[in-house]
């Protein structure tokens, strides 16, 4: 194909500029010595300090903390037992599975997060005026309900990363390891899991960054009490703008860009051993 | 054992956390604060037709801007070489990995009547230059919480889910398909109008999708830069289910007919696009 001209490099950069300039700003201004956004006053690290003494930020880093390791650990497992499950089905409930898994997926974030609310209050409503007024429980929205709903739009990620890999499996290896006496578990451990282990993994950073990433479902089902990163960012710029937002994206955006990295550098290397591997077999044959 | 069965736990899952929340939706949507079976609540949408016509308005309008930078965009790359497509693409996705508050907010303070834009022009002189000119007393322009900043906000979010597909479906194009035309005498233009952009289609549309969906059910977005100046679809759910006009009964209508209104322009572009899978990791 032809090269690109002079004018097109000049959209290129200009789009970078774009994507780019709103973020080197952000990140520029969290090192100001002074409250403004605006006018550069003088190198300092006041507002990381000021960031590690407020102990809203530090709660609500906790939170996301905790609830995007649990959901990452729950729904790798959860995701990738139901992938499995679904490459083992026959075409046409696969095809309905696949098709339920991927509306979380689809529809508005909004929508996602005022539908779990509605379920969540009306499940917590029923159980108080129930078995509540029994036990002298009362339930509400908080960590239970947010992990829930984090576990919810986790798994679909899992899920597509997972099935793929299993596809590229050679289903013969498993029944060779059957027929050699494994037990099915056994076949599963030592044979089917470090095929599929770089889906599961991609699939499980992939839903931790999910869970870090996602603000909106996180707001409609954590309730009053409970707040992770994302909504203290969004109450943060609703009430106290303070420079402190912008030492606190920069420290996220350092710790997703790192993620991606790792992503990003474990798919390259497995497509460079699998290049390899594939090289090796054509030289043997 | 079966291994089907291992999926067992997630069907049960599914259906409580997402097929059951749906039908609450449908539920709520067709009942009132008392119980009773009613359509009031869609009824009482209709006074809010301004705030889907200015949501859907704005997102279109986003949208339509996002296709206008991100076809070209996305073709330009796709005529790079190997070395500066990888960097240019791993470019164009790594501000959508910070979170969308973060980059909404990023333009909090370079649109500001007091920010960084506004700063550098009075220091540049413009605004003494347009007041000398045209007789005025501009000390700004105002920019934040306008129906425009909050478009420019959409479209700085969403812009990579435009150019991803598109570069996706172009770079897939076999060169072969195009030198054949080159060789059957088909000049530069030609070549677009009738090979690159009839395949390029599918992207195209599932970029579409891919923006019109977030930007219309936003509502971060307009409370951040549209100051609450700019009511949109998703403020109106959010302000159904918090805050002072709690009514879940109604959010769940506009949900709803919201929903339904973006399922069809999926099935719209799933005709079209034949379900071409948008990829939206790199």
């Amino acid at each position: 194909m032809r090269k690109n001209g002079f004018f097109a490099r000049l959209g290129l950069i200009l789009t970078m500029i774009f994507l780019y300039a709103p973020i080197v700003v952000l990140i520029v201004f969290s090192f100001n010595s002074s409250k403004s956004r605006t006018v550069w006053t003088g190198f300092s690290l006041q507002w990381y300090v000021e960031l590690f003494d407020d102990s809203r930020i530090l709660s609500a880093l906790a939170t996301t903390l905790e609830v995007s390791v649990l959901a990452m650990v729950f729904s790798t497992v959860l995701g990738t037992m139901a992938a499995i499950g679904f490459y083992n089905m026959r075409k046409r409930p696969r095809t309905v599975c696949m098709a339920i898994n991927n509306i979380p997926m689809t529809n508005a974030d909004i929508i996602t997060g005022v539908s779990l609310m509605l379920l969540f209050v009306f499940a917590i409503g029923a159980f108080n005026s129930t078995l509540g007024q029994l036990t002298g429980v009362t339930l509400k929205l908080g960590f239970a309900t947010l992990l829930l709903a984090h576990i919810t739009f986790d798994i679909p990620y899992v899920i597509l990363s997972v099935l793929p890999k299993l596809n590229q499996c050679d289903p013969n290896i498993e029944e060779a390891a059957l027929d050699l006496g494994a037990t099915p578990w056994q076949a599963f451990l030592k044979v089917v899991l470090p095929e599929i282990q770089p889906g599961v993994l991609n699939g499980a950073i992939m839903a931790f960054t999910m869970s870090v990433d996602d603000f909106v479902i996180s707001y409609f089902t954590a309730g009053s009490s409970t707040s992770t990163l994302a909504m203290e960012v969004y109450s943060m710029t609703r009430k106290r703008i303070s420079p402190e937002i912008n030492a606190l994206s920069t420290l996220m955006f350092v710790v997703v860009l790192s993620l991606l990295a790792i992503v990003n550098i474990r798919s390259a290397r497995q497509e460079k051993a699998a290049a390899a591997r594939a090289a090796k077999l054509q030289g043997k044959g | 054992m079966k291994k089907k069965y291992l999926a067992i736990p997630y069907v049960v899952w599914m259906a409580i956390f997402v097929i059951v929340p749906l039908c609450l939706v449908v539920g709520y949507s067709l009942v009132n604060p008392e119980g009773q079976l009613t359509l009031e609540n869609f009824k009482a949408l209709t006074q809010y037709w301004t705030v889907f016509a200015t949501s859907f308005r704005l997102a279109i309008i986003a949208t339509a801007v996002c296709l206008l930078i991100g076809y070209p965009i996305a073709y330009w790359i796709s005529r790079e070489g190997p070395g500066v497509k990888r960097i240019a693409m791993i470019a164009m996705m790594l501000p959508m990995w910070m979170n969308f508050l973060l980059r909404t907010y990023a333009w909090m303070s370079l649109l500001e009547n007091t920010g960084i834009i506004n700063t550098l022009l009075a220091n540049l002189g413009v605004f003494k230059l347009i007041n000398a000119v045209f007789g005025t007393e501009l000390t700004y322009f105002p920019m934040i919480n306008t129906p425009g900043a909050v478009v420019l906000g959409m479209v700085y979010n969403y812009l990579p889910f435009m150019i991803l597909p598109i570069y996706t479906v172009i770079d897939k194009i076999d060169t072969r398909v195009i030198e054949a035309a080159e060789d059957l005498g088909a000049n530069g233009v030609q070549v677009f109008r009738k090979i690159i952009f009839p395949l390029s289609l599918p992207g195209v549309l599932s970029g579409i999708t891919m923006v019109f969906i977030p930007s219309v059910s936003t509502f971060a977005i307009s409370k951040l830069l549209g100051g609450g100046m700019t009511l949109l679809l998703g403020d109106l759910i959010e302000m159904q289910f918090y805050g002072n006009a709690y009514n879940p009964y109604l959010g769940s209508a506009i949900s709803l007919v919201m929903m339904v209104i973006v399922l069809i322009c999926m099935a719209v572009m799933n005709h079209f696009g034949e379900g071409e899978e948008g990829a939206v990791y790199f």
